[in-house]
C-alpha cells in the first residue's frame, strides 16, 4: 500500500493512541504549544503594526533618526533582526526541550516493531 | 562627443555585452543540462523521483529552498519596485521573509513527518482520498502555473531587452527555449536533478548580489545614509523617496490594496506547494527545521542587499538607463546597476558586470520554474493519477512515468499560456500566486494539523473557497478590466466591481472560514478518530517516511 495515506494495521494504530494518551506526548505536545503559539501570534502582530503604522502613521515613520536613516527604515530592518532572533530561538529551544522527547518516543515506538 | 560618435561607441560595446551575454547564457545552460544528466542516472524509483531518495542534507536543501523561492520576481522585482517607488518596495523584502516565520514553525517539520510526495499526501492523511486529493492537486497546479507564467513573462522581456531585441519572434522564442530546458530538467532530473539546479543558481545569486552590493556601497564609502541621499535626490522625489506612502499611500483603496498585499505575502510561503515538497526531500523533520533555518538566514541576507540594489540603481543609474528602468517596470534595475558600478556604458568593466548579472537572472529563472514544473507533475502523476483514477493501485514506475509524460504536458501548457501573457505584470502574477496559495491552501494545512474536528468537506470547502474568491475577486478587480490601473488586460471595457488589485484580504478570511463552516456542517468520525494518530506522527516523527538508502 504505497500510494493511499496507508491505514494503519490495528496494532499500529493501537500503538500510535498509547503514545497520544502517553504523560510523554502530552509533556512533548505542552512545550511545542508553549513556544509556538505565543510567538506566532507575536511577530504576526509586530509585522501588522509595521504595515499599519507604514500607511496610516508616515509623519512618525517619517522622522528622520540621523542622517538620511529615518524610522520607517529602522523599524523595516527592526523586522529583520526579530526574524532572525526568533529563527534562532525556536531551533534552541526545540533542540534542548522538545527533540529529547521525540527522540524517546521515537525510539520507543521503532522498538516495539513499527 | 557628438550624437553620431556617442551612439557608435554605444553601439560597440552594446554588441560586446550581447555576445557576453550570450556566451554566459549558453555556459549556464550548459551546466543546468550537465547536473540532469549526472541527476538522471542516480534516480530509480518513486522516492528518488519525487523527493530525490530524502537524502538531501539541511545545508544543500536550505540552498536549495533559497534558489527555489527567490524567483525573477525578488531579484528583478523588488530591487526595481525599491529603485521605482522607493522605501513602498520594501515591503516586499519584509513579507518574502517574515513569511518564513510561519513555515518554520507550523507546517516545514510537521510537513516531513505526516507526509510523503506531495502537499495533498498531508491532507489526504485522515479524510477521504479522491475529493481532497482532486481539490489539493487542482490547487497545487494553478498555483504552479500562476507562479510559471510570470516566470517566462520575466525571462522573455529580459532576454528581449537585454539583447537588444525588440521582436516578438525572440521573445516567443526565449519562452520556448526555457520552457524546453524545464521540461528537461524535470522528465531527466527528477527532484534530484531540480534541487542540484536550485543549488547552483543560489550560489550563483548570492555571489552577484554581494559582488554588486559591495561595489554600490564602496562608491558611498560604505555609508548607507550617503547612499538614501543621493538616490532620494537621482530619484526626483526628494525625501518622500525614502518615507512609506509614495506608491500606496495615496487613497484609502490603496491603503486597504496595501495591507491585502502585505497579509498574502506574509501568509502565502507556508502554502506554496513548491516550496512545501522541499521539506520532503531532507531525512528528518530536524534536518528539515536546519534547512529552513540555513533558507532564513540566506533569504533575509539577500533580501537586506535588495534595498542595497534598488537605491543604489536610484541613485547610480543615470541618462538612458533611468529611461530604461522605468520602461521595463523596474526590471532592469539590478542588471542597469551593475554595468554602472562595473564603470558605466561603454566601459569593459561595466559590460562584463551587464553579462554576468544578466546570465544570474537567467539561471534564477531557470531553477524557479524547473521547481514549479516537478511540483505540478507530481501532483498529477501521484495525487491524479495515483490516487484518484487508480486508488492507490499504480507502481512508483507508472507513477513515475506519468509524472514525466504530465511534466511535458504542463510545460507545454504553460509555453502556450505564457505567449499571449506577455503584457501581464510580473509582480502581479506572482502576486496573486502568493494570495491563492494563503488563501486556498494554508487554512487546510493548518486546520488539518491542529484541529481534530477538521475534516473532508471542511478541507475541500477551504481549498475551492479560497481558491474560487481569489481568482474570482482578481477578474473582477482593476487588474483585469478598466482604464484604473492604466496596464488592465482589457483596458477600453470595464467590468471592474471590486476595487482592490490584491485579493488577499478578502479571500484569505474566507478561505479559513470555508474551512471551519465546511467541517462544522458535517461529520466525519474517521477523520476525527485518525487524528491523534496524524498529531502523534506530525509531533515525533515516529512511522515518518525514511529516506532510500542507496
Amino acid at each position: 500500500m504505497n500510494h493511499v495515506a496507508e491505514l494503519p494495521s490495528g496494532a499500529k494504530h493501537d500503538a500510535y493512541m498509547k503514545i497520544h494518551e502517553s504523560e510523554e506526548f502530552a509533556v512533548l505536545r505542552r512545550k511545542f504549544r508553549a513556544f509556538v503559539l505565543p510567538a506566532t501570534v507575536g511577530f504576526m502582530a509586530w509585522y501588522l503594526l509595521y504595515v499599519l503604522l507604514s500607511n496610516y502613521a508616515g509623519d512618525f515613520m517619517s522622522t528622520k533618526l540621523f542622517g538620511n536613516i529615518n524610522v520607517a527604515l529602522v523599524f523595516g530592518l527592526l523586522q529583520f533582526v526579530s526574524t532572525f532572533l526568533i529563527a534562532w530561538a525556536y531551533s534552541t529551544y526545540a533542540n534542548r526541550e522538545l527533540d529529547p522527547i521525540s527522540t524517546r518516543i521515537n525510539d520507543k515506538f521503532i522498538g516495539e516493531g513499527h | 562627443m557628438s550624437t553620431t560618435a556617442s551612439g557608435t561607441v554605444l553601439a560597440l560595446s552594446e554588441s560586446d555585452t550581447q555576445t557576453l551575454t550570450t556566451a554566459l547564457f549558453l555556459v549556464v545552460v550548459a551546466i543546468t543540462i550537465g547536473i540532469t544528466i549526472w541527476a538522471s542516472r542516480s534516480t530509480s524509483g518513486a522516492a528518488d523521483y519525487y523527493a530525490a531518495g530524502r537524502n538531501i542534507t539541511g545545508v544543500q536543501n536550505g540552498l536549495a529552498i533559497s534558489g527555489d523561492y527567490m524567483s525573477a520576481a525578488s531579484f528583478l522585482g523588488i530591487s526595481g519596485a525599491i529603485a521605482l517607488y522607493g522605501y513602498d518596495g520594501f515591503l516586499y523584502s519584509i513579507g518574502f521573509l517574515v513569511a518564513w516565520l510561519i513555515a518554520l514553525l507550523l507546517v516545514a517539520e510537521l510537513l516531513r513527518n505526516s507526509g510523503r510526495y506531495t502537499m495533498a499526501d498531508q491532507l489526504a492523511y485522515r479524510m477521504r482520498q479522491t475529493p481532497v486529493r482532486t481539490a489539493a492537486a487542482t490547487s497545487t497546479v494553478m498555483v504552479s502555473i500562476f507562479y510559471l507564467l510570470a516566470q517566462m513573462v520575466g525571462a522573455g522581456t529580459l532576454v528581449a531587452l537585454l539583447l537588444g531585441v525588440t521582436s516578438e519572434a525572440i521573445t516567443n522564442l526565449t519562452i520556448v527555449g526555457v520552457g524546453a530546458l524545464m521540461i528537461i530538467y524535470v522528465v531527466f532530473g527528477g527532484m534530484k536533478g531540480t534541487t542540484w539546479v536550485q543549488i547552483v543558481k543560489a550560489v550563483l545569486l548570492m555571489t552577484g548580489t554581494v559582488l554588486i552590493s559591495v561595489l554600490v556601497l564602496a562608491q558611498f564609502n560604505f555609508n548607507l545614509s550617503e547612499l538614501l541621499g543621493t538616490a532620494a535626490t537621482e530619484s526626483g522625489n526628494g525625501e518622500a523617496f525614502l518615507n512609506p506612502g509614495l506608491q500606496y499611500g495615496i487613497s484609502t483603496t490603496s491603503k486597504i490594496d496595501f495591507m491585502s498585499l502585505a497579509l498574502a505575502l506574509v501568509l502565502g510561503t507556508a502554502g506554496l506547494p513548491h516550496i512545501l515538497i522541499r521539506f520532503y526531500t531532507v531525512p528528518t523533520s530536524r534536518v528539515a527545521r536546519t534547512s529552513v533555518m540555513w533558507a532564513i538566514g540566506l533569504i533575509g541576507s539577500f533580501y537586506l542587499m535588495t534595498l542595497v540594489l534598488g537605491f543604489g540603481a536610484a541613485a547610480l543609474v543615470k541618462g538612458d538607463g533611468k529611461t530604461e528602468i522605468a520602461d521595463s517596470g523596474g526590471n532592469l534595475a539590478s542588471p542597469l546597476l551593475a554595468e554602472a558600478v562595473g564603470g558605466g556604458r561603454g566601459s569593459t568593466g561595466g559590460a562584463i558586470l551587464l553579462a554576468l548579472i544578466s546570465a544570474v537572472a537567467f539561471a534564477t529563472i531557470l531553477a524557479v520554474v524547473a521547481g514549479l514544473t516537478l511540483t505540478s507533475a507530481s501532483s498529477v502523476a501521484h495525487d491524479i493519477y495515483g490516487s484518484v483514477f487508480r486508488k492507490g493501485e499504480a507502481t512508483g514506475d507508472e507513477e513515475v512515468k506519468v509524472a514525466r509524460i504530465a511534466a511535458m504536458v504542463i510545460g507545454a501548457i504553460a509555453i502556450a499560456l505564457a505567449i499571449p501573457s506577455k503584457g501581464l505584470n510580473i509582480a502581479f502574477l506572482v502576486a496573486l500566486a502568493f494570495a491563492v496559495a494563503a488563501s486556498a491552501n494554508l487554512p487546510s494545512l493548518l486546520y488539518n494539523l491542529f484541529w481534530r474536528r477538521f475534516n473532508t468537506r471542511g478541507a475541500v470547502w477551504a481549498i475551492y473557497g479560497g481558491l474560487i474568491s481569489c481568482v474570482g475577486l482578481v477578474i473582477f478587480s482593476p487588474v483585469v478590466s478598466g482604464p484604473t490601473t492604466g496596464s488592465a488586460l482589457f483596458p477600453d471595457n470595464d467590468w471592474s466591481y471590486f476595487p482592490l488589485s490584491n485579493p488577499g484580504i478578502i479571500s484569505i478570511p474566507f478561505g479559513f472560514f470555508m474551512g471551519w463552516l465546511g467541517t462544522v456542517t458535517s461529520r466525519e468520525t474517521a477523520s476525527e478518530e485518525r487524528y491523534p494518530e496524524l498529531e502523534v506522527r506530525a509531533l515525533t516523527g515516529a512511522g515518518s517516511e525514511k529516506a532510500v538508502q542507496h
